[in-house]
């Protein structure tokens, strides 16, 4: 017997793939604006960037004050420097690393807060904090939606599972005066869309975009209707639930800046923490995940090994639902309280945007949610500001964001190839 | 393990793919099952397999009947199975393929140590060389089959089923597999081995049963000639060659040169390919499923995204011509998957036989079409060609795979060509659809038209070619004649040429 060869048969010699310039001309091209705006632009003037927690108790951190020129002109310079070396890179036919880039982004975003906040006084940790609690729920919605693709079922519903949470959630926690109640009909709602979908696209084989999206104008026609007719009357009685309270954990709590922002929060997010990495080691280290992959890239092969497709998939999508449900509790019971119409307005959308640009993994699926919903804090907090940029214009900022952010890097990452293909059997 | 089936009937809507198949399987035993394409091979054995439930029969292991509602259930009962499409997760390792569906956990978490030793632990058994933590993505056709066998292992199957296996095999492969076949035997595995090929199933077989249309038709020693297995298979007597006068060598036709092709993620898949084709004649391309033979004929045709190098026909450049402008230089193309790319299975054969002159005479008159015109030529290719339909309104998704091949044929051949591609032609056809493909590729080249014939089975390049050329990886080892010996081309179809080969380019 001969020994087996090990290489690919389709391919001969991998060719010497170029790494692409679309990273060096993205990054010179910031770098310019950088230049243009941070530098030349500059307003006079001081921002002073405040990392002090905004409750009292934490230690006291001195305020840092940046000079907008000079920041501007450290920022920029740098900013070239960077674009040059990963021009370098490129050449030595390297790829740029994805650190690379994210430093490069963020010392972009600090001379941009200190040109957008020259004379006022920047609460980097109030940033920071409602940057996570505006990503909770895209966090949720996203690990939902990584759940359901990788079984092999496109979520469009995650918008339709938030907002049927927010709602039911509320209601609930309303009558019984109890949270855990709340979060567990929630997670019911979430669970209840996903049988909808589940059933419609697996057991009835209808394209699961368009029963996603008949799913979400449904629950927000639904809750729509619900809310006007009878919770804007009786908002005393179903529509005042309690809220979480936040739960510092001692000790981590009192770290400078990551403390507050991370370890002083409520039990939505703590649960958000615990389901970040139990779905990221259940999906590559558990039998669970196995199969769940297994039957999200091919189908075929799950079900000549004994696994049953249909059922996999249909308690997969109602998982999928349960998370993302307890993603629409935050909405209500994590931080407003009360219900209104469409108060989720487009997060679940985000989060499906999330799911792609992190590649249907779930922590890299996590942190696009976190990037996405600190882009939402920066508007919200310059808005109040009063930045030198029109706020009609920050408003987008945060579709901004994940446009390019889908656009540009996705393309390399490739899904579960079942995703969306119903499986029959002969 | 002593497996009876009894009067297997399966049904699909009209058609009756088992009608009351009776087989028996004895421990320690190759089973050879023959059958044409669509005879009914792999339904009965996905019956036995539980992914499809008989309409009647009764299935028996060691005398008692087995009612099993999934493959969980037939491979708990010792049956396992190497698929003629494998199954294997693509983007998983060895080690994750083998243990899905029967994972070993500790604690809840994989227990992937011990898959990766049961890999190794089965692969020095048969002496393969797996590596457990390759993603199967990565693999030869040749290997992943050996995982297949693995997986089927691992599972302690005592009825084991090879469905075609050697469709993707090299010669040299196919008799490894033989021999681990032989070896799993004299360890008391009972083997069914499925194929249509005669030659090997007369080599590995203990009993051989031939199903036609169905039906059990009859059971063969080894020993039968080739010829008697033939007719018994196909229901009458063929002929197993092709006639054809040597080719009369006209002026050049095609020329290629220097042709590279980079799939999306920019591997070279065809790499620095040159040959020529005469007019008057046949040019084979042999090899393996998957060694570029898809893209080289795909480059030609314009299909084809990252190419290089130089295409020329009749002295004028093809190479970066939109594939219209290429079918407008007179290029004929069957191409290797007929109902993807060949046809639309929801036109009527009419429609089909007009799909590549949408655009002008005779069938389209500023943009109405020319249903008269339409209706007669297809009538008229339709009887000239053979196609066994109820209309020429007949649906070709309705059609069997020998007539739909024949609307692809009249449809490209009724154009004036100066070249001829033909990829796959006869794959999954019957024996006499076959026959019929074959003269009429040889008639084209009888009337002067260079043809390009791409084949993965041996005895169809060594009917057809004037002169073969072999690719391996995306090369061409070597260009020969077409009366080269079957060992050689073998050896060439796995990268090597033997010393003192004849080369003819
Ligand atoms: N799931 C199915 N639905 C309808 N027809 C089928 C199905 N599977 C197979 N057939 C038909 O049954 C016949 C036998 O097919 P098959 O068992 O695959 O043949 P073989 O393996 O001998 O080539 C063919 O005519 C095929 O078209
Ligand atoms: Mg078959």
């Amino acid at each position: 017997m001969t020994a087996v060869r090990a290489e690919p048969a389709t391919t001969g010699a991998v060719a010497m793939q170029r790494p692409g310039l679309k990273v060096p001309i993205a990054l010179g091209v910031f770098a310019l604006l950088a230049v243009l705006l941070l530098a030349l632009l500059a307003p006079a003037g001081t921002s002073t960037f405040s990392l002090s927690a905004s409750g009292s108790g934490a230690v006291q951190l001195p305020q840092i004050p940046l000079h907008a020129r000079t920041t501007g002109i450290v920022v920029s310079l740098l900013a070239v420097l960077m674009a040059i070396g990963s021009g370098l890179l490129v050449r030595a036919g390297r790829r740029v690393p994805l650190w690379y880039t994210v430093v490069f982004a963020v010392i972009l975003v600090v001379g941009f807060l200190a040109w957008a906040t020259a004379g006022h006084t920047l609460p980097v940790t109030g940033l920071l904090e409602s940057a996570l609690a505006l990503s909770a729920p895209l966090i949720f919605g996203a690990l939902g939606g990584v759940v359901s693709e990788r079984v092999g079922v496109v979520n469009i519903a995650i918008e339709g599972q938030l907002l049927a949470g927010a709602c039911v959630s509320a209601v609930v926690a309303s009558i019984t005066q109890n949270l855990v109640v709340g979060l567990i009909g929630a997670l019911v709602a979430g669970v209840l869309v996903s049988f909808v979908l589940a059933a419609f696209s697996i057991k009835y084989v209808v394209n699961q975009v368009i029963v996603g999206v008949v799913l979400n104008v449904l629950v927000l026609g639904l809750t729509t209707f619900f809310y006007e007719t009878v919770l804007v009357n009786a908002s005393d009685t179903l529509n005042s639930p309690p809220r979480f309270a936040n739960l510092p954990i001692p000790g981590l709590s009192l770290i400078p800046v990551v403390g507050p922002v991370l370890f002083d929060q409520s039990v939505i997010t703590y649960l958000m923490y615990v389901a970040v990495v139990a779905v990221f080691v259940g999906l590559y280290r558990t039998r669970w995940g196995l199969r769940v992959r297994a039957v999200g890239e091919h189908p075929q092969a799950a079900d000549t090994v004994g696994i049953d497709v249909g059922r996999t998939r249909f308690w997969n999508v109602a998982l999928a639902g349960a998370i993302v449900g307890i993603g629409g509790a935050y909405f209500t019971l994590g931080s407003v309280g009360a219900f209104s119409q469409n108060m989720t307005s487009g997060a679940g959308y985000i989060a499906l945007a999330a799911v792609i640009f992190g590649g249907w993994d779930p922590l890299r699926a996590s942190l696009a949610g976190l990037l996405f919903g600190f882009a939402s804090s920066l508007q919200n907090t310059l808005g109040i500001l009063g930045s030198p940029v029109p706020s009609d214009v920050l408003l987008t900022l945060p579709y901004v964001v994940t446009i390019f952010a889908v656009a540009g890097l996705v393309g390399r990452v490739r899904g579960p190839a079942a995703a969306g293909r119903p499986y029959l059997k002969g | 393990m002593r497996l009876e089936l009894h009067g297997i009937t399966k049904r699909f809507g009209a058609l009756t793919a088992n009608d009351r198949i009776d087989l028996d399987l004895r421990p320690g035993e190759i089973h050879g099952l023959l059958g044409e394409n669509g005879a009914g091979k792999s339904t009965l054995m996905n019956i036995l397999y539980g992914l499809y439930q008989a309409d009647e029969g009764r299935v028996l292991l060691d005398g008692e009947e087995q009612h099993f509602t999934g493959p969980g259930d037939a491979m708990r009962a010792g049956i396992g199975m190497v698929h003629q499409h494998f199954m294997l997760v693509p983007v998983f390792t060895v080690a994750e393929n083998l243990m899905l569906g029967h994972e070993q956990a500790r604690l809840g978490f994989l227990d992937l140590p011990a898959a990766r030793a049961r890999v190794r632990e089965i692969s020095a058994r048969f002496g393969f060389d797996i590596d457990p933590d390759a993603l199967v993505e990565d693999l030869p056709v040749g290997v992943q089959q050996r995982v297949e066998i693995i997986k089927a292992l691992s599972r302690d199957a005592q009825v084991l089923v090879f469905d075609e296996p050697t469709a993707v095999l090299t010669p040299q492969e196919t008799d490894e597999l033989m021999a681990i076949m032989r070896q799993l035997k004299e360890s008391g595995t009972a083997i069914v081995f499925i194929t249509h090929k005669l030659r090997e199933v007369r080599e590995v077989a203990d009993r051989i049963t031939v199903i036609r249309l169905g039906k059990v038709v009859g059971e063969a020693e080894p020993t039968a000639s080739n010829s008697e297995l033939a007719s018994l298979m196909v229901g009458r007597s063929v002929e197993l060659t092709v006639d054809r006068t040597p080719s009369a060598g006209g002026d050049t036709g095609l020329v290629v040169e220097g042709l590279t092709v980079l799939d999306a993620r920019g591997h070279t898949v065809v790499d620095d390919v040159g040959f020529s084709v005469r007019r008057g004649e046949i040019l084979a391309i042999a090899g393996v499923q998957g060694n570029g033979q898809t893209e080289l004929t795909e480059a030609i045709l314009g299909l084809q995204e990252h190419v290089t190098g130089r295409i020329e026909l009749d002295g004028r450049p093809l190479t970066g011509l939109p594939t219209r402008r290429v079918l407008h230089a007179g290029v004929g193309f069957v191409p290797e998957d007929r109902q993807e790319d060949a046809l639309v299975a929801e036109f009527s054969i009419a429609e089909n036989l007009m799909l590549d002159r949408s655009d002008g005479a005779p069938f389209v008159k500023g943009a109405g079409l020319q249903r008269r015109a339409l209706a007669t030529f297809a009538s008229e290719k339709v009887r000239e060609f053979d196609v066994r339909a109820q209309s020429i309104e007949t649906a070709v998704g309705r059609l069997s795979g020998g007539n739909q091949q024949k609307v692809v044929l009249a449809r490209e051949l009724s154009r004036d060509l100066r070249l001829f591609v033909a990829a796959q032609p006869t794959r999954g056809l019957d024996v006499g659809s076959i026959e019929f493909v074959h003269e009429r590729v040889v008639a084209t080249r009888d009337a002067g038209v260079p043809v390009v014939v791409i084949s993965t089975e041996l005895d169809e390049v060594v009917a057809l070619a004037d002169r073969i050329a072999v690719m391996y990886r995306g090369r061409i080892v070597g260009i020969v004649p077409g009366d080269t010996s079957r060992d050689v081309l073998g050896l060439m179809m796995a990268g090597e040429v033997p010393e003192g080969t004849r080369m003819a380019a």
